[in-house]
């Protein structure tokens, strides 16, 4: 068996293992020796907090919105007929199989000056003047939320389908109001897949790097443009593997707290 | 009571629907816009034409970066499969312990940011002269879309009962020709949709093309990153319409092709 398995792990290792062993041993070597000068560089030079700190608050921010437009839509398909679900669902996964770039797009042209979004406002009277929905975080945030919502419908919703109503109609038999019963009942047992979904996109989103470089406007910098600019201009391995490892740590860190919780396949499941 | 349920639903419903157009309008509207006959990008278009797929389809830049995209994809699903296949047979089969920590190893293209999967591509590459190379973007894109394969087929095998098998092979056929003859036949729709997920990611993959692509030898995706850093070109539209309508027949198939599956 092991036979049929090596082909695949053989790709995998001399891909990804060697050269993540590799950018690890780089993060620790400087003038010739083991050392721990980049990390005390990304740890105390201004550029680099802020961008993690940016890294972190967009994730964050990205994860909350994700879940809060995500969950009712979610909620929504598992309680319609198969028929209206089935809808639901179908406009989820169609933006998922569409290319990040034609997304990102189409988001510039949207939010552009002269764009729709900018038209809109202006000619319903909420605003005077263009505003700057684009070329900064807002631009960032709004396309990568769109980008990353499915990754929140779609495990919430294998969730939600495992619901048994009759659980819903014993806790209404009992007195309890919609409400009620979905604040008792459905909202704990959805648990499961708020938190897979929750840490799908907020991990998904600490790594991003297309979409802040085309809708940041060159001033929204999130990590991995850091590691992407450390190679490309500077050549600068020692900087870029030691932002690396700290990116991975964090996106290993929590994959660890959470798996203790549900397991791997079931975040990894709707990806 | 009862009045201030339906308000409460007529909100809700309000509310996904409101979600759902923003999830979906900014997908169709690149549609009007590639059939716009003005450079500015005004919508709605104030009149139509054919010229950005006229400045696609004539253009031997873009046209060669198309070319790439589809070796690299239709190459990448080939060796993928296969690949991914004997790996989530081998999975199924096998109770060894190492299994699980094998598998979660083929699981780690999807666990670890693509930033640094492309880092490191990058670097084995250079001491390797894989660098902007057809190959090299193809085994890139096989080791991105292991995990797709072998999650699809593992899910399944799941559902497939192994005695079968082991029928067929007690009645004296190989392993080889028993899930050829046996198995295969009846996973068929996870092979395939693994095979489509396969060729959908390489097709889509850009951050690792990035950097390891370049020279004659850039997928279409690169070329639309740089179009799109640099200026917003129509012929953008286009190249977003075409995609589009692909991924959507691709997606048709998939579910053609689980509906098939007996329950």
């Amino acid at each position: 068996m092991l036979v049929l398995m090596l082909p695949a792990i053989l790709v995998v290792f001399t891909l990804l293992v060697v050269p993540m062993g590799w950018l690890f041993w780089q993060s620790l070597y400087a003038e010739g020796g083991f050392s721990l000068e980049h990390y005390r560089r990304i740890f105390s030079e201004g550029i680099y907090w802020n961008t993690f700190a940016l890294t972190f608050r967009i994730s964050f921010i990205v994860t909350l919105l994700a879940l809060l437009m995500g969950y009712p839509v979610a909620y929504a398909a598992s309680i319609l007929p198969q028929r209206w679900a089935m809808l639901v669902l179908a406009l989820v996964i169609l933006p998922f199989w569409t290319s990040v770039l034609v997304r990102a797009y189409a988001w510039l042209i949207l939010l552009q000056r002269s764009g729709v979004v900018n038209q809109t406002l202006m000619a319903s009277g909420i605003t005077d003047a263009p505003l700057p929905l684009v070329h900064n975080e807002l631009g960032t945030i709004i396309a990568t939320v769109h980008i990353l919502l499915p990754f929140m419908v779609l495990p919430l919703y294998a969730t939600m389908q495992k619901i048994p109503y009759d659980l819903m109609q014993a806790g209404a038999s009992l007195g309890g109001s919609p409400l009620h019963v979905f604040l008792r009942v459905f909202l704990p047992l959805s648990m499961s897949g708020v938190l897979a979904g929750m840490t799908l996109v907020f991990v998904l989103c600490l790594g991003f790097y297309i979409t802040p470089e085309l809708m940041g406007g060159g001033r929204t910098v999130m990590a991995s443009m850091l590691v992407s600019r450390n190679i490309q201009l500077y050549s600068d391995w020692g900087a870029a593997s030691a932002v690396s490892v700290v990116l991975l740590v964090c996106v290993l860190a929590i994959f660890y707290v959470v798996g203790r919780l549900i397991s791997l396949e079931k975040i990894l499941g709707a990806k | 009571m009862n009045h201030k349920l339906s308000l409460g639903r007529i909100l809700f419903i309000g509310y996904v629907v409101l979600v759902l157009l923003f999830l979906i309008l900014p997908v169709l509207i690149v549609v009007p816009m590639s059939f716009s006959d003005s450079r500015f990008l005004s919508f709605p278009p104030s009149s139509y034409s054919l010229r950005w797929y006229e400045a696609f389809f004539g253009h031997a830049g873009w046209m060669s970066a198309a070319r790439t995209s589809l070796i690299v994809a239709c190459a990448t699903a080939l060796i993928a499969t296969p690949i991914g296949v004997a790996a989530a047979y081998a999975i199924n089969a096998s109770s060894h312990w190492i299994m699980r920590y094998l598998k979660i190893v083929l699981l780690l293209p999807l666990i670890v940011p693509v930033i640094i999967v492309a880092a490191g591509v990058f670097f084995i590459y250079a001491l390797s002269g894989m660098l902007h190379t057809i190959p090299g973007l193809i085994m890139a894109d096989v080791m991105l879309a292991l995990p797709y394969v072998v999650t699809a087929v593992t899910a399944g095998l799941h559902g497939f009962d192994k005695t079968q098998e082991m029928v067929a092979r007690s009645l004296g056929m190989n392993r080889f020709r028993s899930f050829m003859t046996v198995t295969l036949p009846q996973i068929k729709p996870s092979v395939l949709t693994g095979a489509i997920f396969a060729f959908i990611q390489a097709l889509d993959e850009t951050m690792v093309a990035l950097f390891i692509s370049g020279g004659r030898n850039q997928p279409l995706t690169v070329r639309m990153f740089t179009a799109l850093r640099d200026e917003i070109d129509p012929t953008i539209a286009a190249i977003s319409t075409l995609l589009t309508a692909g991924s959507f027949a691709l997606v048709m198939m998939m579910v053609l092709a689980r509906k098939q599956t007996p329950a």
